[in-house]
Protein backbone atom coordinates (compact mmCIF):
# COMPACT_ATOMS: atom_id res chain seq x y z
CA UNK A 1 0.00 0.00 0.00
CA UNK A 2 3.07 2.27 -0.11
CA UNK A 3 2.50 3.34 -3.68
CA UNK A 4 -1.14 4.10 -4.04
CA UNK A 5 -2.27 4.60 -7.64
CA UNK A 6 -3.34 8.07 -8.67
CA UNK A 7 -6.87 6.89 -9.15
CA UNK A 8 -8.90 4.79 -6.76
CA UNK A 9 -11.15 3.33 -9.37
CA UNK A 10 -10.65 2.65 -13.04
CA UNK A 11 -13.26 1.17 -15.29
CA UNK A 12 -12.77 0.81 -18.99
CA UNK A 13 -14.90 -0.46 -21.81
CA UNK A 14 -17.59 -2.01 -19.67
CA UNK A 15 -20.17 -4.14 -21.48
CA UNK A 16 -23.27 -5.72 -20.06
CA UNK A 17 -26.45 -7.05 -21.63
CA UNK A 18 -29.54 -8.67 -20.19
CA UNK A 19 -30.61 -10.98 -22.99
CA UNK A 20 -30.95 -8.79 -26.08
CA UNK A 21 -31.06 -5.55 -24.11
CA UNK A 22 -27.66 -3.88 -24.05
CA UNK A 23 -27.36 -1.93 -20.81
CA UNK A 24 -23.70 -0.97 -20.81
CA UNK A 25 -21.90 -0.46 -24.10
CA UNK A 26 -18.33 0.56 -23.54
CA UNK A 27 -18.64 2.72 -20.43
CA UNK A 28 -15.34 3.99 -19.03
CA UNK A 29 -14.67 6.14 -16.01
CA UNK A 30 -12.15 6.88 -13.30
CA UNK A 31 -12.49 8.16 -9.78
CA UNK A 32 -9.39 9.82 -8.35
CA UNK A 33 -8.16 9.48 -4.77
CA UNK A 34 -10.52 11.31 -2.46
CA UNK A 35 -12.65 12.46 -5.37
CA UNK A 36 -16.45 12.37 -5.34
CA UNK A 37 -17.92 11.55 -8.73
CA UNK A 38 -21.65 11.60 -9.39
CA UNK A 39 -23.03 9.25 -11.98
CA UNK A 40 -26.27 10.62 -13.39
CA UNK A 41 -28.64 8.94 -15.73
CA UNK A 42 -32.30 8.45 -16.42
CA UNK A 43 -34.24 5.53 -15.06
CA UNK A 44 -33.03 2.32 -16.71
CA UNK A 45 -29.85 3.92 -18.02
CA UNK A 46 -27.75 1.22 -16.38
CA UNK A 47 -26.16 3.34 -13.65
CA UNK A 48 -27.13 0.93 -10.88
CA UNK A 49 -25.96 -2.01 -12.97
CA UNK A 50 -22.60 -0.30 -13.38
CA UNK A 51 -22.28 0.14 -9.62
CA UNK A 52 -23.27 -3.49 -9.00
CA UNK A 53 -20.49 -4.61 -11.34
CA UNK A 54 -17.98 -2.43 -9.45
CA UNK A 55 -19.16 -3.91 -6.13
CA UNK A 56 -18.52 -7.41 -7.50
CA UNK A 57 -22.18 -8.35 -7.39
CA UNK A 58 -22.50 -8.96 -11.13
CA UNK A 59 -19.96 -11.45 -12.33
CA UNK A 60 -20.64 -11.77 -16.05
CA UNK A 61 -19.83 -8.35 -17.45
CA UNK A 62 -17.23 -7.54 -20.11
CA UNK A 63 -14.47 -5.00 -19.66
CA UNK A 64 -11.76 -4.22 -17.15
CA UNK A 65 -12.53 -3.10 -13.64
CA UNK A 66 -9.93 -1.98 -11.14
CA UNK A 67 -11.50 -1.39 -7.73
CA UNK A 68 -9.51 -1.00 -4.52
CA UNK A 69 -10.03 -3.94 -2.15
CA UNK A 70 -11.23 -1.70 0.67
CA UNK A 71 -14.50 -0.31 -0.59
CA UNK A 72 -17.83 0.13 1.14
CA UNK A 73 -21.29 0.05 -0.41
CA UNK A 74 -24.48 1.85 0.57
CA UNK A 75 -27.62 0.76 -1.27
CA UNK A 76 -30.90 2.57 -1.78
CA UNK A 77 -32.49 0.33 0.87
CA UNK A 78 -30.62 0.00 4.16
CA UNK A 79 -30.28 -3.80 3.82
CA UNK A 80 -29.59 -4.34 7.51
CA UNK A 81 -29.93 -7.90 8.80
CA UNK A 82 -33.17 -7.87 10.83
CA UNK A 83 -31.86 -10.57 13.20
CA UNK A 84 -28.82 -8.60 14.33
CA UNK A 85 -28.84 -5.62 16.62
CA UNK A 86 -27.70 -2.34 15.08
CA UNK A 87 -24.14 -2.52 16.47
CA UNK A 88 -23.76 -6.13 15.30
CA UNK A 89 -24.94 -5.11 11.84
CA UNK A 90 -22.24 -2.45 11.69
CA UNK A 91 -19.64 -4.89 13.03
CA UNK A 92 -20.55 -7.48 10.38
CA UNK A 93 -17.38 -8.86 8.85
CA UNK A 94 -15.08 -7.05 11.28
CA UNK A 95 -12.40 -9.06 13.06
CA UNK A 96 -10.64 -8.61 16.34
CA UNK A 97 -11.56 -7.78 19.90
CA UNK A 98 -12.18 -4.11 19.14
CA UNK A 99 -14.87 -4.84 16.52
CA UNK A 100 -17.68 -3.65 18.76
CA UNK A 101 -15.79 -0.53 19.84
CA UNK A 102 -15.18 0.37 16.22
CA UNK A 103 -18.82 -0.27 15.35
CA UNK A 104 -20.01 1.98 18.16
CA UNK A 105 -17.54 4.68 17.10
CA UNK A 106 -18.90 4.54 13.55
CA UNK A 107 -22.46 4.73 14.90
CA UNK A 108 -21.52 7.77 16.98
CA UNK A 109 -20.20 9.42 13.86
CA UNK A 110 -23.59 9.14 12.18
CA UNK A 111 -25.30 10.34 15.37
CA UNK A 112 -26.62 6.97 16.52
CA UNK A 113 -24.14 6.06 19.23
CA UNK A 114 -26.95 5.32 21.67
CA UNK A 115 -28.92 3.00 19.37
CA UNK A 116 -26.40 0.16 19.16
CA UNK A 117 -28.67 -2.25 21.02
CA UNK A 118 -31.81 -1.51 18.99
CA UNK A 119 -33.19 -3.91 16.40
CA UNK A 120 -33.19 -2.56 12.81
CA UNK A 121 -36.99 -2.83 12.76
CA UNK A 122 -37.17 -0.27 15.55
CA UNK A 123 -35.42 2.45 13.51
CA UNK A 124 -36.92 5.05 11.21
CA UNK A 125 -35.99 5.01 7.52
CA UNK A 126 -33.45 7.79 7.95
CA UNK A 127 -31.88 6.17 11.02
CA UNK A 128 -31.60 2.80 9.27
CA UNK A 129 -29.90 4.46 6.31
CA UNK A 130 -27.45 6.16 8.67
CA UNK A 131 -26.64 2.75 10.14
CA UNK A 132 -26.02 1.52 6.59
CA UNK A 133 -23.59 4.43 6.09
CA UNK A 134 -21.88 3.54 9.39
CA UNK A 135 -21.59 -0.09 8.24
CA UNK A 136 -19.85 1.06 5.06
CA UNK A 137 -17.60 3.52 6.95
CA UNK A 138 -16.48 1.26 9.77
CA UNK A 139 -13.94 -0.47 7.52
CA UNK A 140 -12.41 2.95 6.78
CA UNK A 141 -12.70 2.44 3.03
CA UNK A 142 -10.75 4.42 0.49
CA UNK A 143 -13.78 4.27 -1.81
CA UNK A 144 -17.51 4.39 -1.17
CA UNK A 145 -19.95 3.08 -3.76
CA UNK A 146 -23.31 4.76 -3.22
CA UNK A 147 -26.35 3.52 -5.12
CA UNK A 148 -28.98 6.25 -4.76
CA UNK A 149 -28.34 6.11 -1.03
CA UNK A 150 -30.88 8.79 -0.13
CA UNK A 151 -33.44 8.12 -2.85
CA UNK A 152 -35.95 6.43 -0.56
CA UNK A 153 -35.87 9.13 2.13
CA UNK A 154 -38.14 12.12 2.58
CA UNK A 155 -36.88 15.51 1.37
CA UNK A 156 -35.81 16.85 4.78
CA UNK A 157 -34.02 13.67 5.83
CA UNK A 158 -32.32 13.58 2.45
CA UNK A 159 -30.89 17.08 2.95
CA UNK A 160 -29.56 16.11 6.37
CA UNK A 161 -28.01 12.93 4.98
CA UNK A 162 -26.33 14.90 2.19
CA UNK A 163 -24.81 17.22 4.79
CA UNK A 164 -23.74 14.22 6.87
CA UNK A 165 -22.01 12.65 3.88
CA UNK A 166 -20.25 15.92 3.13
CA UNK A 167 -18.98 16.13 6.73
CA UNK A 168 -17.84 12.51 6.76
CA UNK A 169 -15.99 12.94 3.50
CA UNK A 170 -14.22 16.04 4.76
CA UNK A 171 -13.12 14.08 7.83
CA UNK A 172 -12.16 10.76 6.24
CA UNK A 173 -11.19 11.81 2.73
CA UNK A 174 -12.65 8.76 1.02
CA UNK A 175 -13.38 8.77 -2.68
CA UNK A 176 -16.95 8.11 -3.71
CA UNK A 177 -18.95 7.11 -6.74
CA UNK A 178 -22.45 8.42 -6.17
CA UNK A 179 -25.12 6.98 -8.42
CA UNK A 180 -28.11 9.30 -8.42
CA UNK A 181 -30.92 10.68 -10.52
CA UNK A 182 -30.99 13.87 -8.47
CA UNK A 183 -29.11 16.66 -10.26
CA UNK A 184 -29.11 18.88 -7.15
CA UNK A 185 -27.60 16.11 -5.07
CA UNK A 186 -24.88 15.59 -7.67
CA UNK A 187 -24.03 19.29 -7.77
CA UNK A 188 -24.02 19.60 -3.97
CA UNK A 189 -21.73 16.67 -3.32
CA UNK A 190 -19.63 15.85 -6.38
CA UNK A 191 -16.36 17.15 -7.74
CA UNK A 192 -17.32 15.78 -11.13
CA UNK A 193 -20.59 14.68 -12.66
CA UNK A 194 -20.94 12.06 -15.37
CA UNK A 195 -24.03 11.39 -17.45
CA UNK A 196 -24.63 7.81 -18.50
CA UNK A 197 -26.56 7.51 -21.74
CA UNK A 198 -27.02 4.59 -24.13
CA UNK A 199 -24.61 2.51 -22.11
CA UNK A 200 -21.65 4.90 -22.15
CA UNK A 201 -20.54 8.11 -20.49
CA UNK A 202 -22.03 10.80 -22.71
CA UNK A 203 -21.08 13.87 -20.72
CA UNK A 204 -18.57 14.83 -18.12
CA UNK A 205 -18.50 18.12 -16.27
CA UNK A 206 -16.40 19.29 -13.36
CA UNK A 207 -18.24 21.13 -10.63
CA UNK A 208 -16.03 24.12 -9.77
CA UNK A 209 -18.25 25.45 -6.96
CA UNK A 210 -16.53 26.10 -3.59
CA UNK A 211 -17.61 24.07 -0.55
CA UNK A 212 -19.82 24.06 1.40
CA UNK A 213 -22.22 24.39 -1.46
CA UNK A 214 -25.75 25.64 -1.61
CA UNK A 215 -28.44 25.66 -4.25
CA UNK A 216 -28.39 29.50 -4.22
CA UNK A 217 -24.69 29.71 -5.14
CA UNK A 218 -23.93 31.61 -8.34
CA UNK A 219 -23.20 29.14 -11.08
CA UNK A 220 -25.29 26.39 -9.49
CA UNK A 221 -28.40 26.99 -11.56
CA UNK A 222 -26.43 27.20 -14.80
CA UNK A 223 -24.85 23.79 -14.19
CA UNK A 224 -28.21 22.42 -13.05
CA UNK A 225 -29.88 23.62 -16.26
CA UNK A 226 -27.12 22.13 -18.36
CA UNK A 227 -27.34 18.71 -16.70
CA UNK A 228 -31.12 18.63 -16.83
CA UNK A 229 -30.99 19.43 -20.55
CA UNK A 230 -28.51 16.60 -20.97
CA UNK A 231 -30.85 14.24 -19.09
CA UNK A 232 -33.72 15.07 -21.38
CA UNK A 233 -35.61 17.50 -19.13
CA UNK A 234 -35.55 20.77 -21.16
CA UNK A 235 -36.66 24.09 -19.68
CA UNK A 236 -40.29 24.92 -20.36
CA UNK B 1 -64.77 16.98 36.53
CA UNK B 2 -63.95 14.49 39.29
CA UNK B 3 -66.12 11.87 37.63
CA UNK B 4 -63.90 11.87 34.54
CA UNK B 5 -60.71 11.63 36.58
CA UNK B 6 -61.68 8.68 38.76
CA UNK B 7 -62.10 6.03 36.02
CA UNK B 8 -58.80 7.03 34.46
CA UNK B 9 -57.05 6.41 37.79
CA UNK B 10 -58.82 3.12 38.31
CA UNK B 11 -58.11 1.81 34.84
CA UNK B 12 -54.61 0.26 35.16
CA UNK B 13 -55.43 -2.34 37.89
CA UNK B 14 -58.41 -3.65 35.89
CA UNK B 15 -56.24 -4.70 32.94
CA UNK B 16 -54.32 -7.62 34.56
CA UNK B 17 -57.45 -8.80 36.32
CA UNK B 18 -59.28 -9.07 33.03
CA UNK B 19 -56.40 -11.03 31.53
CA UNK B 20 -56.36 -13.67 34.30
CA UNK B 21 -60.13 -14.02 34.09
CA UNK B 22 -59.87 -14.60 30.36
CA UNK B 23 -57.27 -17.34 30.81
CA UNK B 24 -59.42 -18.99 33.44
CA UNK B 25 -62.49 -18.99 31.17
CA UNK B 26 -60.62 -21.02 28.60
CA UNK B 27 -60.43 -23.88 31.08
CA UNK B 28 -64.19 -24.06 31.61
CA UNK B 29 -65.29 -26.04 28.56
CA UNK B 30 -62.62 -28.79 28.85
CA UNK B 31 -63.47 -29.20 32.54
CA UNK B 32 -67.19 -29.38 31.78
CA UNK B 33 -66.49 -32.01 29.12
CA UNK B 34 -64.48 -34.06 31.64
CA UNK B 35 -67.24 -33.83 34.23
CA UNK B 36 -69.90 -34.85 31.68
CA UNK B 37 -67.71 -37.77 30.57
CA UNK B 38 -67.18 -38.86 34.18
CA UNK B 39 -70.87 -38.63 34.94
CA UNK B 40 -71.85 -40.51 31.79
CA UNK B 41 -69.40 -43.31 32.62
CA UNK B 42 -70.48 -43.54 36.25
CA UNK B 43 -74.19 -43.71 35.42
CA UNK B 44 -73.61 -46.34 32.75
CA UNK B 45 -74.62 -44.16 29.80
CA UNK B 46 -71.16 -44.92 28.41
CA UNK B 47 -70.50 -48.67 28.73
CA UNK B 48 -67.26 -49.09 30.79
CA UNK B 49 -65.84 -51.68 28.37
CA UNK B 50 -66.03 -49.09 25.56
CA UNK B 51 -65.06 -45.85 27.33
CA UNK B 52 -63.73 -45.87 30.92
CA UNK B 53 -64.32 -42.96 33.28
CA UNK B 54 -61.53 -40.34 33.33
CA UNK B 55 -61.04 -41.02 37.04
CA UNK B 56 -60.40 -44.70 36.25
CA UNK B 57 -57.85 -43.72 33.56
CA UNK B 58 -56.08 -41.46 36.05
CA UNK B 59 -56.12 -44.24 38.64
CA UNK B 60 -54.66 -46.73 36.16
CA UNK B 61 -52.00 -44.19 35.21
CA UNK B 62 -51.09 -43.76 38.86
CA UNK B 63 -50.93 -47.51 39.43
CA UNK B 64 -48.72 -48.15 36.36
CA UNK B 65 -46.48 -45.23 37.25
CA UNK B 66 -46.13 -46.46 40.83
CA UNK B 67 -44.92 -49.94 39.85
CA UNK B 68 -42.45 -48.48 37.31
CA UNK B 69 -44.06 -50.05 34.22
CA UNK B 70 -45.06 -46.70 32.77
CA UNK B 71 -41.57 -45.22 33.11
CA UNK B 72 -39.97 -48.16 31.27
CA UNK B 73 -42.41 -47.94 28.37
CA UNK B 74 -42.25 -44.16 28.27
CA UNK B 75 -38.44 -44.12 28.22
CA UNK B 76 -38.37 -46.68 25.41
CA UNK B 77 -40.82 -44.66 23.37
CA UNK B 78 -38.90 -41.43 24.01
CA UNK B 79 -35.60 -43.06 23.05
CA UNK B 80 -37.05 -44.27 19.75
CA UNK B 81 -38.53 -40.84 19.06
CA UNK B 82 -35.28 -39.01 19.82
CA UNK B 83 -33.03 -41.34 17.81
CA UNK B 84 -35.45 -41.30 14.87
CA UNK B 85 -35.82 -37.55 14.99
CA UNK B 86 -32.07 -37.12 15.30
CA UNK B 87 -31.36 -39.25 12.22
CA UNK B 88 -34.24 -38.00 10.08
CA UNK B 89 -33.89 -34.40 11.20
CA UNK B 90 -30.15 -34.00 10.68
CA UNK B 91 -30.37 -35.75 7.32
CA UNK B 92 -33.20 -33.39 6.33
CA UNK B 93 -31.33 -30.23 7.33
CA UNK B 94 -28.09 -31.27 5.62
CA UNK B 95 -29.78 -32.38 2.39
CA UNK B 96 -32.09 -29.35 2.31
CA UNK B 97 -29.14 -27.00 2.83
CA UNK B 98 -27.22 -28.70 0.04
CA UNK B 99 -30.23 -28.56 -2.28
CA UNK B 100 -31.05 -24.95 -1.47
CA UNK B 101 -27.50 -23.58 -1.61
CA UNK B 102 -25.82 -25.54 -4.39
CA UNK B 103 -27.06 -25.87 -7.95
CA UNK B 104 -25.72 -29.40 -8.23
CA UNK B 105 -27.42 -30.23 -4.92
CA UNK B 106 -30.70 -28.85 -6.19
CA UNK B 107 -30.43 -30.92 -9.39
CA UNK B 108 -29.48 -34.18 -7.70
CA UNK B 109 -31.21 -34.13 -4.31
CA UNK B 110 -34.49 -32.31 -4.82
CA UNK B 111 -36.10 -34.44 -7.59
CA UNK B 112 -35.89 -37.79 -5.74
CA UNK B 113 -37.05 -36.15 -2.49
CA UNK B 114 -40.01 -34.59 -4.30
CA UNK B 115 -40.89 -38.01 -5.72
CA UNK B 116 -40.50 -39.79 -2.40
CA UNK B 117 -42.71 -37.20 -0.75
CA UNK B 118 -45.64 -38.56 -2.73
CA UNK B 119 -45.28 -41.94 -0.98
CA UNK B 120 -47.30 -42.14 2.23
CA UNK B 121 -44.44 -43.20 4.48
CA UNK B 122 -46.67 -45.21 6.81
CA UNK B 123 -47.60 -47.31 3.78
CA UNK B 124 -43.97 -48.38 3.64
CA UNK B 125 -44.33 -50.54 6.76
CA UNK B 126 -44.53 -53.89 4.87
CA UNK B 127 -41.46 -53.01 2.80
CA UNK B 128 -39.60 -51.74 5.85
CA UNK B 129 -40.34 -54.98 7.70
CA UNK B 130 -38.71 -56.90 4.83
CA UNK B 131 -35.73 -54.52 4.82
CA UNK B 132 -34.97 -53.93 8.49
CA UNK B 133 -37.09 -56.54 10.28
CA UNK B 134 -39.56 -55.90 13.06
CA UNK B 135 -37.14 -54.77 15.77
CA UNK B 136 -36.06 -51.36 16.95
CA UNK B 137 -34.81 -50.47 13.47
CA UNK B 138 -38.35 -50.48 12.14
CA UNK B 139 -39.63 -48.00 14.72
CA UNK B 140 -36.62 -45.72 14.35
CA UNK B 141 -36.78 -45.84 10.54
CA UNK B 142 -40.45 -44.91 10.63
CA UNK B 143 -39.85 -41.94 12.93
CA UNK B 144 -36.88 -40.83 10.83
CA UNK B 145 -38.94 -41.05 7.64
CA UNK B 146 -41.86 -39.21 9.19
CA UNK B 147 -39.77 -36.34 10.51
CA UNK B 148 -37.56 -36.03 7.42
CA UNK B 149 -40.02 -34.52 4.97
CA UNK B 150 -41.52 -31.61 6.94
CA UNK B 151 -38.07 -30.53 8.07
CA UNK B 152 -36.57 -30.91 4.59
CA UNK B 153 -39.22 -28.82 2.86
CA UNK B 154 -39.33 -26.08 5.46
CA UNK B 155 -35.54 -25.76 5.63
CA UNK B 156 -35.33 -25.66 1.83
CA UNK B 157 -38.04 -23.00 1.59
CA UNK B 158 -36.56 -21.04 4.49
CA UNK B 159 -33.17 -20.79 2.81
CA UNK B 160 -34.64 -19.98 -0.58
CA UNK B 161 -36.84 -17.24 0.87
CA UNK B 162 -33.89 -15.28 2.27
CA UNK B 163 -33.78 -11.83 0.71
CA UNK B 164 -31.04 -11.89 -1.94
CA UNK B 165 -30.37 -8.21 -1.28
CA UNK B 166 -29.33 -9.00 2.30
CA UNK B 167 -26.90 -11.62 1.02
CA UNK B 168 -25.42 -9.08 -1.40
CA UNK B 169 -25.06 -6.45 1.32
CA UNK B 170 -23.34 -8.98 3.59
CA UNK B 171 -20.98 -9.92 0.77
CA UNK B 172 -19.96 -6.28 0.32
CA UNK B 173 -19.01 -6.35 4.03
CA UNK B 174 -16.37 -8.91 3.12
CA UNK B 175 -18.05 -12.04 4.47
CA UNK B 176 -16.79 -15.33 3.07
CA UNK B 177 -19.06 -18.29 2.28
CA UNK B 178 -18.82 -19.77 5.75
CA UNK B 179 -19.55 -16.44 7.45
CA UNK B 180 -22.48 -15.85 5.09
CA UNK B 181 -23.88 -19.20 6.15
CA UNK B 182 -23.48 -18.37 9.81
CA UNK B 183 -24.61 -14.73 9.88
CA UNK B 184 -27.16 -14.59 7.07
CA UNK B 185 -28.41 -17.98 5.88
CA UNK B 186 -28.83 -19.77 9.22
CA UNK B 187 -30.56 -16.95 11.13
CA UNK B 188 -32.63 -16.11 8.06
CA UNK B 189 -33.86 -19.69 7.73
CA UNK B 190 -34.33 -20.22 11.46
CA UNK B 191 -38.05 -19.31 11.65
CA UNK B 192 -38.81 -21.88 8.92
CA UNK B 193 -36.51 -24.38 10.59
CA UNK B 194 -38.49 -24.11 13.80
CA UNK B 195 -41.76 -24.52 11.95
CA UNK B 196 -40.32 -27.59 10.23
CA UNK B 197 -39.12 -28.98 13.54
CA UNK B 198 -42.56 -28.66 15.10
CA UNK B 199 -44.18 -30.39 12.15
CA UNK B 200 -41.42 -33.04 12.17
CA UNK B 201 -42.00 -33.83 15.83
CA UNK B 202 -45.72 -34.20 15.17
CA UNK B 203 -45.07 -36.54 12.25
CA UNK B 204 -42.47 -38.41 14.31
CA UNK B 205 -44.96 -39.15 17.10
CA UNK B 206 -47.51 -40.31 14.57
CA UNK B 207 -44.98 -42.68 13.02
CA UNK B 208 -44.02 -43.98 16.43
CA UNK B 209 -47.65 -44.80 17.27
CA UNK B 210 -47.88 -46.91 14.11
CA UNK B 211 -44.41 -48.42 14.52
CA UNK B 212 -44.96 -49.48 18.13
CA UNK B 213 -48.03 -51.44 17.15
CA UNK B 214 -45.92 -53.78 15.05
CA UNK B 215 -44.48 -56.47 17.27
CA UNK B 216 -43.06 -54.21 19.96
CA UNK B 217 -42.09 -55.59 23.36
CA UNK B 218 -41.96 -52.20 25.07
CA UNK B 219 -43.23 -48.70 24.53
CA UNK B 220 -46.51 -46.87 24.92
CA UNK B 221 -47.83 -48.41 21.69
CA UNK B 222 -47.04 -51.91 22.98
CA UNK B 223 -48.78 -51.08 26.25
CA UNK B 224 -51.89 -50.15 24.29
CA UNK B 225 -51.82 -53.20 22.00
CA UNK B 226 -51.36 -55.53 24.94
CA UNK B 227 -54.19 -53.86 26.84
CA UNK B 228 -56.46 -54.25 23.83
CA UNK B 229 -55.98 -58.02 23.91
CA UNK B 230 -57.10 -58.10 27.52
CA UNK B 231 -59.85 -55.55 26.86
CA UNK B 232 -58.28 -53.10 29.34
CA UNK B 233 -59.89 -50.02 27.84
CA UNK B 234 -58.54 -47.80 30.62
CA UNK B 235 -54.94 -48.61 29.63
CA UNK B 236 -55.70 -47.96 25.94
CA UNK B 237 -57.15 -44.54 26.74
CA UNK B 238 -54.23 -43.88 29.08
CA UNK B 239 -51.83 -44.54 26.18
CA UNK B 240 -53.72 -42.06 24.03
CA UNK B 241 -53.56 -39.45 26.77
CA UNK B 242 -49.81 -39.98 27.12
CA UNK B 243 -49.26 -39.63 23.36
CA UNK B 244 -51.27 -36.40 23.43
CA UNK B 245 -49.32 -35.06 26.43
CA UNK B 246 -45.98 -35.93 24.79
CA UNK B 247 -47.01 -34.05 21.66
CA UNK B 248 -48.16 -31.09 23.70
CA UNK B 249 -45.02 -30.94 25.82
CA UNK B 250 -42.67 -31.13 22.85
CA UNK B 251 -44.61 -28.38 21.11
CA UNK B 252 -44.45 -26.10 24.15
CA UNK B 253 -40.72 -26.81 24.42
CA UNK B 254 -40.06 -25.88 20.81
CA UNK B 255 -42.15 -22.75 21.12
CA UNK B 256 -40.16 -21.75 24.18
CA UNK B 257 -36.90 -22.28 22.27
CA UNK B 258 -38.31 -20.33 19.36
CA UNK B 259 -39.17 -17.39 21.58
CA UNK B 260 -35.70 -17.39 23.10
CA UNK B 261 -33.90 -17.57 19.74
CA UNK B 262 -36.06 -15.30 17.64
CA UNK B 263 -36.07 -12.26 19.91
CA UNK B 264 -35.58 -10.01 16.91
CA UNK B 265 -39.04 -10.94 15.75
CA UNK B 266 -40.49 -9.84 19.07
CA UNK B 267 -38.72 -6.54 18.51
CA UNK B 268 -40.50 -6.44 15.18
CA UNK B 269 -43.87 -6.98 16.81
CA UNK B 270 -43.17 -4.48 19.56
CA UNK B 271 -42.92 -1.54 17.19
Amino acid sequence: MATRPASDLTVSDLHKAFGDTVVLDGASLTVGRGEVVALLGGSGSGKSTLLRILAGLDADAGGTVDVPPDFGVVFQEHRLLPWKRVADNVALGLHGADARTRALAALTEVGLGDRGDAWPAELSGGQAQRVAVARALVREPSLLLLDEPFGALDALTRLRMQQLLERLRARHGFAALLVTHDVDEALLLADRALVLESGRIAEEITVPLPRPRHQDDPGFSGLRRHLLDRLGVPAV
Amino acid sequence: MTTTVTPAVLKPPTVPRRRTRKRWTRLVSPLVLLVVWEAAARTGVLPPEKVPAPSLVAETGWRLAADGQLTTHLLDSLTRALIGLGIGGSLAVVLAAAAALLRIGDDTIDPPVQMARMLPHLGLVPLLIIWVGIGEELKISLVALGSFFPLYFNTYAGIRDIDQRLVEAARTCGLNQWQLLRHVVLPGALPSLFLGLRLAIGAGWLSLVVGEQVNAQTGIGFLMMEAREFAQTDVVVLGLVIYALLGLISDVLIRFLEKRTLTWRRGLQAT
